[in-house]
């Protein structure tokens, strides 16, 4: 038995317009391209019931594990629950070395109980299970949830694919901040505007987003919960203020503010209270990103000519050049590691995403695409999600840092930009 | 010392608006032409019937700034990679500044745009660099701080769509708006 993906999709279309909603299959739309040096070959069977719960459960782990560029899955039909007892021999034969069963149960309060095991085909024995209750909208979030379990009892390192996206679409003149599953899908409305919006920015625990909004003509720096809708004005000095950045430790709010004449940065309180000068030049200085352990701020600057990135301590001191190849490198990203350095770098007329191992100061290209802009790191800074161009709409992908497998996210005729991955906590 | 300090300004502000001259054709940006007229002058006899002996009649002198600015340009456009305002410009900039010297109630905010390359945050910083040199440049001819804002949309707000030459030159700009 061997169905094609092509195969399985026409399939589960045919199926969803016969008992679902169209949204139900969103986790198809998932593309992901390139093949990764040493992936585990893993079988995710169909969960027993889940069509009759609205989502695909055992595509939407497939998906998520195969996003990682550390798995491939099998081409399953099969149903198997986790009270089944896998015919291991049949699963060696299949070069399957993992193996994933589970069940959707509709509970009498309105919840599904969603459990799962997971088995290691090659050493034939249970690794282990769960199960969790959750309510119709969280289906999605559970199986991010057994993905995250797979992931870290292969790998060793937590997954991040119940972690949280945020981004911002375009549609004609209305923008919209979103807030999604780490795949993109299942996207949230946070907030919509006849004016730009850029920038957001989350804050350490994952409950606030900062953001630029231009809806009083200019930009201006918000703070957003995002559960409650709760939303405040925290930096609106003369002039424009943007790129804000929130430390790890949550104290602290680094921001681009044009007050004193030219664009520079500061530091100030998460309310925008006592805004502090941190660097100083007579060009622009901008997009901060704060380092893991807080001390240090990247930042773009055009002091030396061309726009470059730089490092500072965020107590002052003298700033450090850290990108010399080519006349223009922008938008700074630090992965939570503290060991690598994603960021845009123009070569010729296209906009290109680079990662840097900071330790030998090494750039390498890692897209096959030209308009790439704003990367962002994965809480276990093992992906990337970025912003780019794709037949003629601004789109979303995610990529291994060694650009081996990438996946676009978010198929939506809107133009989707302004990335930036959630932490852990949600 | 202060006329060493005068000349040094005059100076500073020919050096500013001066630069390479290109072919870059103004945009024919419609301006907003009302004439000075007296405020209700118009209406007044009309519903009393006849001029009241304690009729006072309002002259607006920002209706007098708008005569002023009557004819010249709201848009002005830049290089690529550049926030050097050129010397075609002049005249918009003594313009404008004659409108801000003459009433010191208006408020001018200079809105930087950038074309739609590269990131959105370094243009927004770039286009807020060109909405300063406009500003700087109004100062220089006597228009106070307290008149003026700069603020920047980056690639944010484009006047025309396009990814071609044509149109980033378009979008290479900085907009006088009097709020």
């Amino acid at each position: 038995m061997n169905v094609s993906r092509r195969e399985l999709m026409v399939g589960a279309g045919a199926w969803s317009a016969a008992s679902f909603a169209a949204p139900a299959w969103a986790q198809f739309r998932v593309e992901i391209s390139g093949v990764g040096a040493t992936q585990v070959p893993i079988a995710i069977a169909r969960f027993r019931d889940e069509d009759k719960s609205g989502q695909l459960l055992s595509g939407i782990v497939r998906a998520d594990l195969e996003r990682s560029g550390l798995f491939k899955g099998a081409d399953v039909t099969t149903v198997l629950d986790e009270t089944g007892q896998p015919q291991y021999s049949d699963w060696r034969s299949r070069t399957v070395d993992a193996l994933v069963g589970g069940s959707v149960t509709k509970l009498a309060d309105g919840r599904f109980d969603v459990r799962f095991k997971l088995w290691d085909v090659v050493k034939g024995v249970e690794v282990g299970g769960q199960s969790n209750a959750v309510a119709p909208g969280d289906l999605r979030l559970a199986a991010h949830r057994i993905a995250d379990y797979v992931y870290e009892k292969l790998t060793g390192e937590k997954g991040v694919f119940s972690t949280r996206i945020a981004y911002v679409t375009k549609a004609g003149t209305r923008f919209t901040l979103r807030v999604a599953d780490a795949d993109g899908e299942n996207a949230q409305v946070a907030l919509t505007s006849p004016e730009p919006i850029i920038s957001p920015s989350w804050a350490p625990d994952g409950r606030e987003l900062a953001y630029v909004s231009f809806e009083s003509q200019k930009a201006v720096i918000w703070s957003q919960d995002v559960l409650s809708g709760k939303r405040s004005m925290v930096v609106n000095f003369r002039g424009s203020n943007s790129a804000p950045a929130i430390s790890p430790d949550g104290s602290t709010l680094a921001a681009t503010l044009s007050r004193d004449g030219n664009s520079q940065i500061y530091v100030m309180g998460r309310d925008g209270g006592n805004p502090r000068r941190v660097t100083n030049s007579n060009g622009i200085d901008t997009e901060p990103a704060f380092s893991p352990d807080g001390k240090s701020l990247y930042f773009v600057s055009d002091r030396g000519g061309g726009p470059q990135i730089y490092r500072q301590p965020v107590s002052g001191g003298g700033a450090e050049r850290i990108t010399f190849n080519g006349s223009y490198n922008i938008s700074p990203a630090i992965s939570p590691d503290g060991r690598t350095l994603a960021y845009i770098t123009r070569n010729g007329n296209a906009f290109k995403l680079m990662v840097m191992d900071l330790a030998s100061g090494n750039p390498q290209s890692i897209t096959d695409t030209s308009d790439d802009e704003k990367p962002s790191f994965a809480p276990n800074s093992r992906l990337i999600v970025f912003a780019t161009r794709a037949q003629g709409h601004d789109v979303l992908m995610t990529t291994t840092l060694d650009g081996k497998i990438k996946a676009r996210l978010v198929s939506t005729l809107a133009d989707v930009r302004e990335p930036d991955w959630g932490p852990f906590a949600r | 010392m202060k006329l060493f300090k005068s000349s040094l300004i005059a100076a500073a502000a020919v050096a500013l608006i001066s630069g390479c001259a290109s072919s870059v054709k103004l945009d024919d940006v419609p301006v907003e032409t009302r004439a000075a007229t007296p405020a209700g002058a118009a209406s007044a006899g009309a519903d009393t019937g006849a001029a009241s002996q304690s009729q006072v009649t309002t002259v607006d002198l920002s209706k007098q700034a708008d005569a002023m600015l009557a004819g010249t340009a709201k848009v002005i456009y830049f290089d690529y990679d550049s926030y050097v305002v050129r010397g075609e410009y002049k005249p918009t900039i003594e313009a404008n500044a004659k409108a801000l010297t003459t009433d010191r109630k208006r408020h001018l905010v200079v809105e930087g745009h950038t074309d739609e390359r590269g990131g959105r945050e370094y243009n927004l910083a770039l286009g807020q660099k060109r909405a300063e040199a406009v500003v700087k440049s109004l100062e220089l001819l006597g228009a106070t701080e307290a008149q003026l804002e700069a603020v920047s949309f980056g690639k944010e707000r484009p006047a025309v769509q396009g990814s071609d030459e044509a149109a980033w030159a378009k979008n290479r700009r900085a907009e006088l708006v009097y709020r």
